[in-house]
């Protein structure tokens, strides 16, 4: 019997739990949570982004939404231009678009990593209150280009009529579509801890701590933190392109500064910079939407006590409750 | 054998608008162990923080290994063959040692296993936080740190400030060890019984100034009474 931490049992608890969740909502006649289900892993997958750039890096961006909302636009674009049979561009060459997932989720990854990248080389050479305030910022410019831009919906969105294509899945099964979204949240969490016990983990680590000690051994600390800002936008980007998918609408509030603050919600609630905190964030705040949601339109209220109980008396968040502290084993 | 390695020449510095440093001079050469001395608030730390990179001299020029460093940034200077250890026995607290050492890693001479071999203390803790290692511990970390990065030149700073005597022989027996290899070290430490045996050269300094360099030999008791005593 190996020695596993009960934060290790935690997290195989909640893995299992996801994993049958579609037999048990199907055995309760319930194929809604399914939906419910499939937003925590996406959300899940887009705080996975952000607790590396947060947790691990110490780079508190307020920004995410940026990311989040650009691989959501990466699949309204191209899938808005599949169901009409338009190009893109027709010049200098032409780009059609595509209701092909694995298509989609590269456009997204790729156009997200440019954007983080363009950030971050701006915003990191800022810290503290200032790089908050750049990354919102950043954002806010997207979120306001997105709004005025009227080809693809401008503020009223776009809606997408049939959800894309993934090679042998029915992606319009709620259950099928779960599990993808599902296989690629176990991916990023996958990602971010190998990346948390690489070589570039440990030296992010200690960017966070001390950046002049970190440039003493000989490593520039703005790289490792743009690499890591720039992973980090990728997997939040990823994510945009799946709720866009599983909403079939895209809109620019998946750009605006609320989006960005849920994102850190989840990542303060579920612990920050614990492996599974985004998941067990993700979690609790689906669960209150769902129960709360339907007793009150002010069931954010609520939420934010929980926020504020969390952040005063359990520093760890929910995992640290449950788990205790970190431990290095 | 007799290359310099450091010289530093007439540096001032300024933390703001108050002046630090009026000139202060001193050469490493090659597998030499130099010994930077003085009382409190003469200069010692910031020569070294200039050295690093940390603070930027406004007169002056610093030659390493036979390049103008004045305007590298810090992780370059590093990179030529810096390696600091500084005062006050910083690692990354959040970092395992092992991952302490691995970090900052370059290739060389020095791997994970000869600094186990040195201080093998480490080894037996090597999955631990550093936050949790004694004072001692911390301090054979942090110049674990600074080998694995295979350093032309070891700065040592204050490396056995507040030990206890036991860890204290330990380290020294680390640093005699080290020149032994031919390791070139600029050191920093107030523990003349200590450093004087294995300083192949002492620079005094005095108010931001260097006012006196020799051999060990040379430094009376009159002289270190002048600038060494209190």
């Amino acid at each position: 019997m190996p020695n596993l931490s009960r934060e290790t049992y935690l997290n195989i608890f909640i893995s299992l739990g996801l994993l049958v969740f579609p037999f048990i909502a199907t055995a309760m006649d319930e194929p809604f949570y399914i939906t419910l289900a499939t937003r925590v892993a996406i959300l899940s997958l887009a705080a996975v982004g952000l607790n590396l750039a947060l947790g691990t890096g110490g780079l508190v961006s307020f920004g995410h939404a940026a990311f989040f909302g650009i691989g959501g636009y990466a699949m309204g674009i191209l899938a808005s231009h599949a169901q009409t049979y338009t190009p893109i561009f027709t010049w200098p060459f032409v780009i059609e678009g595509t209701n092909q997932m694995l298509i989609i989720w590269l456009v997204a990854i790729v156009m997200s990593g440019i954007a983080a990248l363009f950030i971050g080389l701006l915003s990191l050479r800022t810290s503290g209150v200032y790089f908050i305030m750049i990354t919102l910022a950043f954002a806010q410019m997207i979120y306001y280009f997105m709004i005025s831009w009227p080809t693809y919906g401008g503020e009223d969105g776009l809606s997408i009529y049939v959800r894309n294509q993934f090679p042998g899945v029915n992606t319009l099964d709620p259950s099928s579509f779960f599990y993808i979204c599902l296989v690629l949240m176990f991916a990023g969490l996958g990602l971010s801890a190998m990346i948390k016990n690489s070589r570039f983990g440990a030296a992010l680590q200690a960017a966070r701590q001390n950046e002049e000690r970190l440039a003493a051994t000989g490593i520039r600390p703005f790289n490792i933190k743009l690499t890591a800002f720039v992973i980090s936008g990728m997997i939040t980007g990823l994510a945009g392109a799946l709720m866009a998918d599983l909403n079939r609408f895209i809109s620019p509030s998946m750009l605006s500064w609320h989006m960005s603050g849920e994102i850190m919600v989840l990542v303060i609630l579920g612990g920050v910079g614990r492996l599974y905190g985004p998941v067990v964030g993700a979690l609790i705040y689906i669960i209150f939407e769902f129960i709360f949601g339907g007793l009150t339109d002010y069931w954010q209220f609520y939420l934010g006590l929980i926020l504020l109980g969390v952040v005063l008396f359990a520093r760890g968040g929910a995992i640290g409750l449950l788990a205790g502290k970190a431990r290095h084993d | 054998m007799s290359n310099i390695l450091l010289s530093i020449k007439d540096i001032e510095v300024f933390y703001g608008p108050s002046q630090a440093l009026f000139g202060v001079s001193l050469e490493v050469k090659e597998g030499e162990v130099v010994a930077l001395m003085g009382r409190n608030g003469m200069g010692k730390t910031t020569t070294i923080r200039t050295l690093c990179k940390m603070s930027k001299p406004t007169k002056g020029d610093i030659h390493f290994d036979g390049t103008l460093v004045n305007k590298m940034p810090s992780h370059k200077v590093a990179k030529l063959g810096v390696g600091l250890v500084p005062e006050g026995r910083r690692c990354f607290a959040n970092l395992t040692v092992e991952e302490n050492l691995v970090a900052a890693q370059r290739d060389g001479e020095w791997t994970l296993e000869k600094v186990y071999e040195l201080f093998p203390r480490l080894e037996e803790r090597k999955d631990q936080l550093a936050n949790t290692l004694s004072g001692g511990e911390q301090q054979m970390l942090a110049i674990g740190r600074a080998l694995t990065t295979n350093p032309k030149l070891l700065v040592l700073d204050e490396a056995t400030e507040g030990l206890a005597p036991v860890i204290r022989e330990e380290i020294w027996r680390a640093v005699k060890a080290l020149k032994a290899q031919g390791q070139s070290i600029l050191i920093v430490d107030k523990s003349l019984s200590e450093l004087l045996p294995i300083a192949d050269h002492c620079v005094i300094l005095e108010r931001g100034e260097t006012v006196w360099t020799g051999t060990p030999d040379a430094l009376t008791d009159d002289l270190a009474d002048r600038y060494l005593g209190v």
